[in-house]
């Protein structure tokens, strides 16, 4: 009870932060129509049967997504620098509720990009079968638990002036990496680095919409030993973070 | 028998690499008494209360908050507090920002009711980002009312406030005193903790310098000194007069220090007409920290 009220003001603070929600909504709904409305009869991207904006849809869910769980290290850090962080160490708010706080807002959004991404998706001619639809879904929100966990981390770590350059580098190099825009080759080190990243796994859920498999063992220990160490090291930030600024 | 006390502070001590902010400070404070910790800045009086809420570990002693640590009296909800630096969350009216903190205490006032203590109805509906500086700061006094805490914590709250707004502040934090509430208040203002407190705890390079009712504080810091050339006349002479309490010879010149200067230099010059060169200093509350714990080295 305690967290659905405390959420739901952080959740209406959010919505109501004009430049934050365009940047976390509306950038990643103009590139995907800016890149796939051109190509929006190309049925065949690279000879693969996959029609562009299927293909693109899923990428940039994949992205979307990260970029709005990420988002939460932002309001993390304008919220320290106002001495906020401080004044919430005096409630009784625990770790545990600040976190899962912090946690359903940046999934909260990334729910929101989804659905935003999906319709625009559906606008441009995409047809999956419900089973497809909710098994992607479910998959991508799973994967997203570390980068809820790292968006903490960042929050905790920086300052509002570094934030910006390191989540936006962190996410690009993340996407880049984990094949967002382009498919990661089957074999070589890029691979094999590939393979290690969130991100990789995250685009690999989201790919269940062009007839992926979702994830084998690897990407389950993977995603695993980011979340486990992340939400380890934003804990200690967290926990470390009461001295005046 | 258990004994709870309010607070206790026992040789509390925290350097901050070669700065030695707070060197071993005992304070024991009962329960419903309002007190006021008294220093300039750099006394070592935000450390103190860090320290005092738990939110930095002290490097010896303890901080003990009704028998229990201050993590623990955070946690049971039973402190408010409003820090010294510090504005608000964005994008939240005060009056929601009111209702996100009082949801996360086990027994707050109601909304409304904190609204109202603290005389902010005209202010309520407006967004945080919107707010004046001292209108901040009278939004966080009741952020920190709203929990209806046993203990009130505020660390020179009536910066960035007019003379209105500070008058409105005390009167409600004397209202909610008056409750039994425990209210620990830092100033510089001597003003403030005469006025509004019922006990004043001077400190100053990290110590306490003084602990007691206001009026002695005042007393003790409130002297002034005249100085005048005036020879042949001994000290002991001077200190007959009304209002010295300690006369020096320096040369050709005389300090007295005084406690009622006014009474003292009419006195002075009726008793010897040929004093001249006369000055009156007023100690400031800097100087006269010097004066009482007698530490210059570190001003």
């Amino acid at each position: 009870m305690k967290v659905a009220a405390y959420t739901r003001y952080e959740l209406l603070r959010t919505v109501r932060n004009k430049r934050f929600m365009i940047l976390a909504l509306g950038f990643p709904l103009v590139l995907y129509f800016l890149i796939a409305a051109p190509n929006r009869h190309e049925q065949n991207l690279g000879g693969s049967g996959i029609s562009a904006p299927l293909y693109l849809m899923v990428g940039l869910v994949a992205f979307g997504a990260m970029n709005a769980v990420l988002g939460s290290g932002a309001r993390i850090a304008a919220e320290r620098a106002t001495g906020w962080n401080r004044q919430l160490r005096l409630t009784p708010l625990s770790t545990k509720t600040y976190f899962r706080t912090k946690v359903l807002t940046g999934y909260a959004l990334a729910l929101m990009t989804i659905l935003l991404i999906y319709a625009s998706g559906t606008l441009l001619g995409v047809r999956l079968t419900a089973g497809e639809w909710v098994r992607m879904t479910a998959l991508i929100l799973v994967g997203l638990i570390p980068f809820a966990a790292l968006g903490i981390l960042f929050g905790h770590l920086l300052t509002p002036d570094s934030i910006g350059p390191a989540l936006g580098g962190t996410t690009a190099a993340l996407a880049i990496l984990g094949g967002v825009w382009f498919p990661i080759g089957g074999n070589g080190a890029m691979h094999y680095i590939a393979q290690g990243l969130p991100s990789y796994w995250l685009v690999q859920a989201s790919h269940i919409g062009v007839g992926g498999n979702g994830w084998g063992a690897t990407g389950w220990i993977v995603l695993t030993v980011w979340t486990v160490v992340a939400a380890y090291l934003a804990r200690r930030a967290y926990e470390r973070d009461t001295k005046r600024t | 028998m258990s004994v709870v006390t309010g607070i206790l502070l026992q040789e509390l001590t925290k350097s901050f690499g070669d700065v030695k902010a707070v060197r071993g400070i005992d304070v024991s404070i009962e329960l419903g008494e309002t007190v006021a910790l008294l220093g300039p800045n750099g006394a070592g009086k935000s450390t103190t209360i860090d320290m005092l809420l738990g939110l930095l570990d002290p490097d010896d002693g303890a901080a003990r908050l009704f028998g229990g640590s201050p993590r623990d009296a955070v946690a049971a909800g039973r402190v408010g507090a409003m820090l010294q630096v510090g504005s608000l969350i964005r994008d939240l009216s005060v009056r929601e920002l009111i209702s996100m903190v009082a949801s996360l205490y086990p027994r707050p006032l109601g909304v409304d009711e904190t609204i109202a203590l603290t005389r902010i109805e005209e202010i309520a509906d407006r967004r945080t980002q919107t707010l004046s500086g001292g209108e901040t700061q009278r939004a966080r006094f009741a952020v920190a009312l709203v929990s209806n805490p046993d203990l009130l914590v505020l660390d020179e709250p009536t910066v960035a406030m007019d003379v209105e707004s500070r008058r409105a502040f005390w009167t409600t934090m004397r209202d909610f005193a008056a409750r039994g509430k425990t209210v620990l208040f830092a100033t510089h203002y001597l003003e403030e903790a005469d006025a509004y407190a019922d006990r004043a705890v001077l400190m100053a390079h990290g110590r306490v310098v003084a602990d007691g009712p206001p009026t002695e504080i005042k007393a003790m810091v409130g002297q002034r000194h005249i100085r005048a050339t005036l020879p042949d006349v001994s000290p002991s002479e001077l200190e007959q007069i009304a209002g010295v309490t300690r006369a020096e010879r320096r040369g050709e010149s005389v300090v007295l220090t005084c406690t009622d200067s006014d009474a003292a230099i009419r006195e002075l010059l009726a008793r010897y007409p040929a004093a001249r060169d006369i000055e009156i200093v007023g100690a400031g509350l800097e100087e006269a920290f010097v004066e009482l714990t007698g530490v210059e080295e570190y001003a």
